[in-house]
């Protein structure tokens, strides 16, 4: 994507300080029309206070926020033509769903026939039932709630509508299902979404951009692909589950050595300049048993635990060194089936072999 | 006949009854007790002191021929007076120490609750000192910008300010505690959603500050409503509440049924507005449990 040419949102040095601490530090970023970009960060990471700054519940310290090539900055946020979905929801419990719904339009000087007539329809876009009008917002349900919450953002028709975690008290299931019916109302309506979570998986499911927050800094931008495929430091490939992570140095062209061991691995591109850093290996890349035997790199070692996880099976393996703890998932239709105590050999492609500088 | 016995005192036994009996018990003797025998007195003919006579209405007719609808009157235009002044001056202190104030807040709540260690007449007496001709506050104008203010004490606005001064902490605190009970994000959503500032005053603010209000609301319109040592001690004789009548029907009067059905009357009143305003005003619904 041509960052410039599609500039909807676009932020300049953004920085927001609260006495000596800086949340957000000078970030730049642009945002697309019609994108559904997440920004992803451990909780403290700025991705909160970005997002009050750009719905203007806060004022930035420094920079410049323009939408559609419009200053922000100083625009109070009943004036901005952007809105949010609040963690807790920020649902009005004094009012019935449709009045809940009807609340933008309400202000906005709509007549009471027509906001009813528009509340209606959204309950149906968001699959709730349209008799749902006059009840009241505590009687509904988690994911309901959830989608009034979504609805009231909706009938404001914003440019930009932000989302500040809202799935995040939710349970697995429901949460699941609730990514793709966001999904999905991201493509009917298509406008703007800008997400922050701090669950990557989450933002993995939704978004055509990622932006990983660190600091008040954003360290990696890229499609979901990207960023899994080829994280740019230490921070980011943690920050995406369970990974191997082994401590390295250079040793020859295209080689590591595991410093703790003294085993030598190929990986597929050393960056220049590369002396020590981390190797990642996804659990997924990693083969065991017969199908490791051919591999570039291999490692033999015991398993001393195995767990069942429905469609795949992850196991812990201890190398023979000793030195280096190894997670291993295989797929339930795979050959290997090894138990506790066996003694196996691993193995991965040269290609996943990630290799990141500190 | 016997099942029934030990069913009762089984019933007796559980550990939730008899924890209840001794305040029952005193709530038996010191409340329903009174308040049984002022309904009684009131059917009992005028100026006698047994409860066992032949009932008459004698006492209710007389109320209205001795116009003691006039009292009845002052008494509930001091109180809504009271409570709607009450409610213009707390409300903005009580967002500031729900909302603003912070740590300031715990000072302002002792400032304002320490007053209520002392007798309110004796702090009434302190304000007729001020408010007295020639007194401090009269002296001292005279004395520094030369004009004389001798005509506050004994007047109806001063017995209202004996009321608010009296009654304020009744509505501040209910109305923090009603105020802080809003999140800030319903404020902020609102306003996200397109809402002015007055707007989000009316639409979410308000409504769900309505708990707390009604709450100070009825406690200082009540406690107004039976007060009378304001209209004695700042109003001196300009006007006569109804708490007023009935103490001298008790004691200088010595007409106990005359003061008892006044009582009943006075009883009837404000709980017939209490429960009127409580059906109107829905609070399950404003708190959103229902």
């Amino acid at each position: 994507m041509d960052e410039t040419q599609g500039a909807f949102l676009e932020l300049r040095k953004v920085t927001k300080k609260f006495g000596n601490f800086t949340a957000v530090d000078e970030v730049d970023l642009v945002i697309a029309e019609g994108e559904f970009f997440t920004l992803v960060g451990p909780s403290g990471s700025g991705k909160t206070t970005m997002i009050r700054l750009l719905v203007g519940m806060d004022q930035p310290t420094g920079g410049d926020i323009n939408l559609k090539g419009v200053r922000l900055n100083d625009v109070p946020a009943n004036k901005r033509p952007t809105c949010m979905v609040f963690q807790d929801l920020a649902l009005f419990p004094h009012k019935s769903v449709g009045e809940n719904i009807e609340f933008p339009l309400k202000i906005s000087g709509v007549a009471p026939d027509k906001r009813r007539q528009r509340a209606e329809q959204l309950l149906k876009q968001l699959r709730l039932p349209v008799d749902y009008y006059s009840k009241g917002v505590n009687q509904c349900s988690g994911g309901e709630r959830q989608r009034i919450a979504l609805a009231r953002a909706l009938a404001f028709d914003p440019d930009i509508l932000f989302f500040d975690e809202p799935l995040s008290a939710l349970d697995f299931r429901l949460r699941k299902t609730l990514e793709k019916e966001l999904k999905d109302i991201h493509r009917e309506t298509g406008k703007t979404f800008v997400y922050i979570t701090h669950s990557l998986e989450e933002a993995m499911v939704m978004s055509d951009r990622i932006g990983i927050m660190r600091d008040g800094k954003i360290v990696q931008i890229g499609t979901p692909a990207a960023i899994y495929n080829d994280p740019i430091n230490r921070f980011v490939a943690q920050f995406m589950g369970e990974v191997n992570t082994l401590e390295v140095e250079s040793a020859g062209k295209n080689t590591v050595q595991d410093i703790a061991s003294g085993a030598r691995f190929k990986v597929r591109a050393m960056p220049d300049g590369f002396t020590k850093g981390a190797l990642i290996i996804r659990p997924e890349s990693v083969k065991i048993g017969q199908s490791a035997a051919k591999l570039p790199n291999r490692v033999k070692g015991t398993v001393y635990n195995d767990y069942a996880l429905g469609s795949r099976v992850q196991y812990q393996v201890r190398s023979e060194t000793g030195d280096m703890q190894w997670l291993v998932e295989r797929l339930q239709d795979e050959p290997f089936d090894g138990k506790a105590g066996d003694k196996v050999t691993l193995g991965w492609q040269t290609e996943d072999s990630i290799l990141v500088g500190d | 006949m016997q099942g029934q016995a030990n069913r009762f005192l089984s019933w007796l036994r559980q550990p939730g009854v008899l924890n209840a009996v001794p305040a029952s018990l005193f709530l038996l003797i010191g409340f329903a007790g009174p308040l049984l025998m002022v309904f009684g007195y009131s059917f009992m003919p005028p100026k006698t002191f047994s409860l066992f006579q032949e009932p008459t209405l004698a006492n209710y007719s007389s109320v209205v021929s001795d116009s003691y609808y006039i009292s009845f009157f002052w008494s509930l235009t001091l109180a809504a007076a009271t409570v709607v002044i009450l409610f213009f001056i707390c409300y903005p202190i009580a967002y500031g120490m729900a909302k603003v104030f912070g740590k300031w807040a715990n000072l302002i709540t002792v400032l304002i609750a320490v007053p209520l260690l002392i007798s309110e007449n004796i702090r009434l007496f302190g304000w007729v000192l001020v408010l007295l001709k020639n007194g401090i506050l009269d002296g001292s104008l005279q004395a520094v910008f030369g004009f004389s203010a001798s005509g506050m004490l004994y007047t109806v606005p001063a017995i209202v300010f004996g009321l608010v001064y009296v009654y304020l902490p009744f509505m501040l605190f209910p109305l923090v505690i009603g105020i802080s009970m809003i999140p800030d994000t319903l404020k902020e959503a609102a306003s996200d959603l397109g809402a002015s500032r007055w707007e989000v005053f009316r639409e979410v603010e308000l409504p769900l500050a309505m708990p707390g209000i009604m709450i100070g609301g009825i406690l200082t319109f009540i406690l107004s409503l039976g007060s009378l040592a304001e209209s004695k001690i700042l109003g001196g004789q300009t006007v006569v509440m109804i708490a007023d009548d009935i103490e001298s029907a008790f004691t200088f009067a010595q007409n106990w049924p005359k003061g008892s059905v006044l009582s009943v009357l006075l009883i009837a009143l404000s709980g017939t507005i209490v429960i009127l305003l409580f059906r109107r005003i829905d609070l399950d619904r404003i708190i959103g449990r229902r």
